[in-house]
C-alpha cells in the first residue's frame, strides 16, 4: 500500500485516536471495530490500513440477508442475518477473522413485526460490543446480549413490551453501547422512544419519549467538555445529549436534522446532518450549543458523513463526495464515484472506502489535490441478481468487511 | 451417534430437579426485562445439562411469552450446536409428531431435527402438510407445487390440477397462496383467494369524517358511541349516513375512495393486485381522493362456537379495531406500507354474532404513493387458517 502521512495529518490522526481511545472501551483493542461505522464517532478507524489493490481474501455464505454490518472483536467478527419467508428467523453469526469460517450461530424468532421494504430486511441495525459482549438488534426489536463465546447473557423482545413500536417500512437505527449503558433507539411514527438498557441485565435504565417520526439514523457518543461521554440522539427535531446512565437531557439543538445520515463528532464539536451539515458545540448542561458553521452544500442523502484529516465528506446518492473543511465548512473538492450509494462511507489513513449498491467497491485517497478513486473490485459476480448492497463496510487490521444478503467479503490487499 | 432418551434422562438425573427449576425461572421472564438476571443464570444450568435437556426444554416451549421462548430456543440451539449428532432425534420426532404440543414447541423440535439429522428432517416434512402448525406446512406445500408445476411443463393437466388444489388447501402463507392461485388460473381453475383466507367482504361503511392535522385518530366520532345503522350524523362535508358496501377485490381490500372519493369523470381504474409493498401508483383517472378524513366500516362475524381468534388486519393508514364494542388495537402510522396479515390481534368470540368495527383515517400527504385509504381484514385462528361462519 502506498501511504505516506504528512506531519500536520499525523497530528491529526493522533488527535482522533485520542478521542477515540477516550471514547472507545476499555477492554477492546484500538484495532477493533465496534459499532457501526467505527468505534469511535468519526465513521474513521486509526488503526485500519485501507488495501488499494483490492482482493477478495474470503468469502463466507450466509444463512440470511442483512445490511447491517459486521464488528469485530479481537480475532473475531460478528454479525446478524434475516431469513424465512417473513423473515422471521432472526440469526447471530460469529466468523473467524482469517479465514471466515463459522465459529457459531445462534438463531431466535422475532417477536415483533417483520413487515419491511422489499429493499431493506429484518437485519438491519448494525450490532455493538464493548469488548466483552455483543448487543443485538433487528427491525423486529428483538434485542439480544451474548458473550463472545455465544452464550446468552438476556434477551428483550421490546415490542412486545411496547406493542406499538414499529415501522412498516422497516427499522434500521443502530444501538451503541457507552460503559454499562446500551442506548437502544426504536423511533417511529407511533410510540416512539429510544431505551437506555443496562448493558448487566436488559432491563431499563431510562425511557425517553422521542419524536413521534420514523426514524433510521443512528446515536453516536461525543465526549463533552467537562470529560463525560454522552449519548446524542438525533431526530427529525434536531440534536439531543443524554446522560447515558440515566437519559438526562444535557442540551438540544433544535433546528432539525436527518432521519436517515446520522452525525459524527470530534473533539471540538459535532457535526450534524442538519440542514446540509451544521457544525455545533454543545456547551454545558442546559444551555443551547453554539453553532459554528453550515454547509448547506453537503447534503449526505441517505450515507452518513465521515471525517478524515480535518476535513467531513459526505456522499450523496448520485455519487458526488463533497469535501468541506472541519474548521469553517469551507467548501472542498467534490469527486464523482460511482453510484447509486445507501450505503456510508468509511476511512482509514487518507483513504474513504464507499460500497455502491451494485457491488463496487471503491477506495478514494483523500489526500489527492481533487480527490481520486484509486482502487475498486466489482464484487457482482458473486450477488444475486436483485441483491443490493445497502450495507456500509468495516474495516479492520488491513481489510475491509463488506456483507450483502450472500454473502460478507473479507478485503485486502 | 445417537443416543437414547432414557440414557440421557438417567446421564441427567442428579439435576432434573434444578433443570426443571431452571426452565421454570426462564418461562417466568416479564415484561422489559424483568427476571432477566435469574433467567441468565438459569440459562447457563439448562445449557450445561447438554442434549438430556433437549426434551424438557421442548416442554417448557409455550408456557410462557414469545420472548421465554427465545430464551428457550437459544439455549436448544446452543446444546444442540455443542451436540452435534448426539441429539435425541427419535424423541424429538416423537415430540413433533404430538399435535397437542405448543405450535412454537413443535417447530423448535423440527428445526433440532434439521440440526442433528438434515435427512431425517427431509423425510419427515412432507408429512406435514396439514400440520396444525402454519410454519411446518410450508416445506410440503413448496414441494407439492414444484410438483404441479413439473407436471404443468409436461402437459398432464389433470395431474398438475389435482396437485395444484392439494397444495392450496394447504397453503397458508400468501405467497405460496398466489404461487397455487396463478398455477392453478393458467389451468383454466378459478380459486377462491378470498374465502380461503377468509377475508370479509360484506360490510357497512360510513364517512368521511374529518382527519386535519390527523387529530380524527384521537377523535370520538358518534360510530365509536353507537352502531345505528339508519342514523345520520354530522360528517366532514355534510351528513352522512352509513351504507352497505361489498368488496370485490380477492384480497378483501375495503377502498373508501371508492364510495366516499368523488368521481370526476371517467371511471377509475380496476384495483391492481398489489405486492406486499406497494410502489408508487399513479392516480387512477377520473377520481378525486379523499384527503384527512376517517371512515368507519362495521360488520358481524358470526362464530359458531366460542373460541379465541385472531383479527388479522393489513392497511396502511391510521386504523383502530374494536371487537363486541371493546378497543383491541391501533395504530396512527401513514402510508409506510400494507401488507396482508400486516397486524395479528388476539381476541376472544363469543357464540354467535360478533360485531367488528374499523376505523381508517388518511393523512394530509399529497404523493401519488399516499392515495390508498384501504384495509383488508380475515378472522382466523392462530394458524392462518380461516374460521368458517355459522
Amino acid at each position: 500500500m502506498n501511504f505516506k502521512m504528512n506531519g500536520n495529518f499525523a497530528l491529526k490522526t493522533a488527535a482522533c485516536a485520542l478521542l477515540s481511545s477516550l471514547i472507545s472501551h476499555p477492554l477492546s483493542a484500538a484495532s477493533d471495530w465496534l459499532q457501526f461505522r467505527g468505534t469511535n464517532s468519526l465513521g474513521f478507524s486509526e488503526s485500519a490500513k485501507v488495501p488499494v489493490n483490492l482482493k477478495v481474501q474470503w468469502a463466507a455464505k450466509l444463512p440470511g440477508r442483512g445490511l447491517s454490518s459486521v464488528i469485530v472483536v479481537g480475532d473475531r467478527i460478528f454479525l446478524t442475518a434475516s431469513s424465512g419467508p417473513k423473515q422471521e428467523r432472526l440469526h447471530v453469526l460469529c466468523l473467524k477473522n482469517s479465514d471466515g469460517s463459522l465459529l457459531w450461530e445462534r438463531q431466535l424468532k422475532a417477536t415483533g413485526r417483520t413487515m419491511s421494504h422489499a429493499k431493506t430486511c429484518v437485519a438491519a441495525p448494525t450490532p455493538c460490543s464493548d469488548g466483552k459482549r455483543l448487543f443485538a438488534i433487528w427491525s423486529c426489536n428483538d434485542l439480544a446480549a451474548f458473550d463472545l463465546e455465544g452464550n446468552l447473557l438476556w434477551l428483550r423482545g421490546i415490542t412486545t413490551d411496547y406493542p406499538n413500536v414499529s415501522n412498516s417500512l422497516g427499522m434500521a437505527s443502530s444501538p451503541i453501547v457507552i460503559g454499562d449503558a446500551v442506548i437502544v433507539p426504536v423511533e417511529n411514527d407511533s410510540e416512539s422512544y429510544t431505551i437506555g438498557v443496562d448493558a448487566n441485565t436488559g432491563r431499563n435504565l431510562w425511557k425517553m419519549e422521542r419524536p413521534k417520526a420514523a426514524n433510521w439514523s443512528s446515536p453516536i457518543a461525543w465526549q463533552s467538555a467537562d470529560g463525560r461521554i454522552i449519548a446524542v440522539l438525533q431526530s427529525k427535531d434536531g440534536l439531543l445529549g443524554v446522560d447515558p446512565n440515566t437519559g438526562s437531557r444535557l442540551w438540544e439543538y433544535k433546528d432539525g436534522a436527518s432521519t436517515m445520515a446520522s452525525s459524527v463528532a470530534d473533539k471540538n464539536a459535532i457535526y450534524a446532518t442538519s440542514h446540509g451539515i451544521t457544525a455545533i458545540q454543545p456547551g454545558t448542561s442546559g444551555t443551547e450549543p453554539k453553532q459554528l458553521w453550515r454547509a448547506e452544500q453537503m447534503n449526505p442523502g441517505t450515507a452518513s458523513t465521515v471525517v478524515v484529516d480535518g476535513k467531513i465528506y459526505a456522499l450523496n446518492s448520485a455519487g458526488v463526495l463533497n469535501q468541506a473543511d472541519l474548521k469553517d465548512g469551507g467548501k472542498g473538492w467534490k469527486l464523482r464515484m460511482t453510484g447509486p450509494f445507501s450505503a456510508s462511507p468509511v476511512a482509514a489513513g487518507k483513504y474513504i472506502v464507499a460500497v455502491n449498491e451494485k457491488g463496487l467497491v471503491q477506495v478514494a485517497d483523500a489526500a489527492a489535490a481533487e480527490g481520486a478513486v484509486v482502487g475498486s473490485l466489482d464484487l457482482k459476480a458473486q450477488m444475486l441478481e436483485k441483491e443490493n448492497i445497502l450495507s456500509t463496510p468495516s474495516l479492520a487490521g488491513n481489510s475491509i468487511y463488506v456483507r450483502g444478503d450472500s454473502y460478507l467479503w473479507k478485503i485486502s490487499e | 451417534m445417537k443416543i437414547c432418551l432414557p440414557l440421557l434422562l438417567l446421564l441427567a438425573g442428579p439435576a432434573l430437579g434444578s433443570l426443571d427449576q431452571s426452565l421454570n425461572t426462564i418461562t417466568k421472564v416479564g415484561s422489559e426485562g424483568q427476571g432477566n438476571e435469574a433467567a441468565s443464570e438459569a440459562w447457563k444450568d439448562v445449557v450445561k445439562a447438554g442434549p438430556g435437556a433437549l426434551l424438557p426444554i421442548l416442554a417448557a416451549t409455550g408456557k410462557g411469552s414469545v420472548v421465554a421462548d427465545n430464551w428457550l430456543r437459544l439455549a436448544a440451539n446452543t446444546i444442540a450446536a455443542n451436540a452435534g449428532a448426539a441429539s435425541p432425534v427419535t424423541e424429538l420426532e416423537t415430540f413433533l409428531r404430538d399435535e397437542k404440543q405448543s405450535s412454537a414447541a413443535r417447530v423448535l423440535a423440527f428445526d433440532l431435527i434439521q440440526q442433528a439429522d438434515a435427512q431425517k428432517a427431509d423425510i419427515i416434512e412432507p408429512t406435514l402438510l396439514t400440520d396444525p402448525a402454519q410454519e411446518l406446512r410450508r416445506g410440503a406445500v413448496q414441494r407439492l407445487i414444484e410438483e404441479a408445476k413439473t407436471k404443468a411443463a409436461a402437459k398432464d393437466e389433470a395431474g398438475a390440477k389435482a396437485v395444484f388444489e392439494k397444495a392450496f388447501d394447504a397453503a397458508r402463507d400468501e405467497d405460496q397462496v398466489k404461487a397455487v392461485a396463478d398455477g392453478l388460473e393458467k389451468l383454466g381453475e378459478k380459486p377462491d383467494i378470498a374465502k380461503h383466507f377468509g377475508f370479509l367482504m360484506k360490510w357497512n361503511i360510513i364517512g368521511p369524517f374529518d382527519n386535519a392535522k390527523r387529530e380524527g385518530f384521537a377523535t370520538v366520532f358518534p360510530p365509536e358511541k353507537e352502531i345505528k345503522l339508519d342514523a345520520i350524523y354530522d360528517g366532514k362535508t355534510g351528513k352522512v349516513a352509513w351504507q352497505p358496501f361489498e368488496i370485490t377485490n380477492e384480497y378483501g381490500k375495503l377502498d373508501f375512495n371508492k364510495p366516499l372519493g368523488v368521481i370526476t369523470g371517467a371511471a377509475p381504474a380496476a384495483p391492481k393486485e398489489e405486492a406486499p409493498v406497494e410502489g408508487r401508483r399513479k392516480k387512477s383517472a377520473g377520481i378525486e381522493y379523499l384527503k384527512e378524513v376517517t371512515a368507519y366500516a362495521v360488520t358481524d362475524f358470526n362464530s359458531p362456537t366460542e373460541r379465541d381468534a385472531e383479527i388479522r388486519l393489513g392497511c396502511k393508514d391510521g386504523w383502530k379495531v374494536w371487537l363486541n364494542g371493546e378497543f383491541i388495537f391501533g395504530r396512527d402510522e401513514y402510508h409506510r406500507g400494507a401488507q396482508l396479515d400486516q397486524y395479528k390481534l388476539k381476541v376472544h368470540l363469543k357464540k354467535g354474532k360478533n360485531t367488528i368495527l374499523v376505523k381508517c383515517c388518511q393523512n394530509e400527504q399529497k404523493e401519488d404513493w399516499t392515495v390508498e385509504w384501504e384495509f383488508q381484514l380475515r378472522v382466523c385462528d392462530s394458524t392462518g387458517t380461516a374460521i368458517t361462519q355459522g
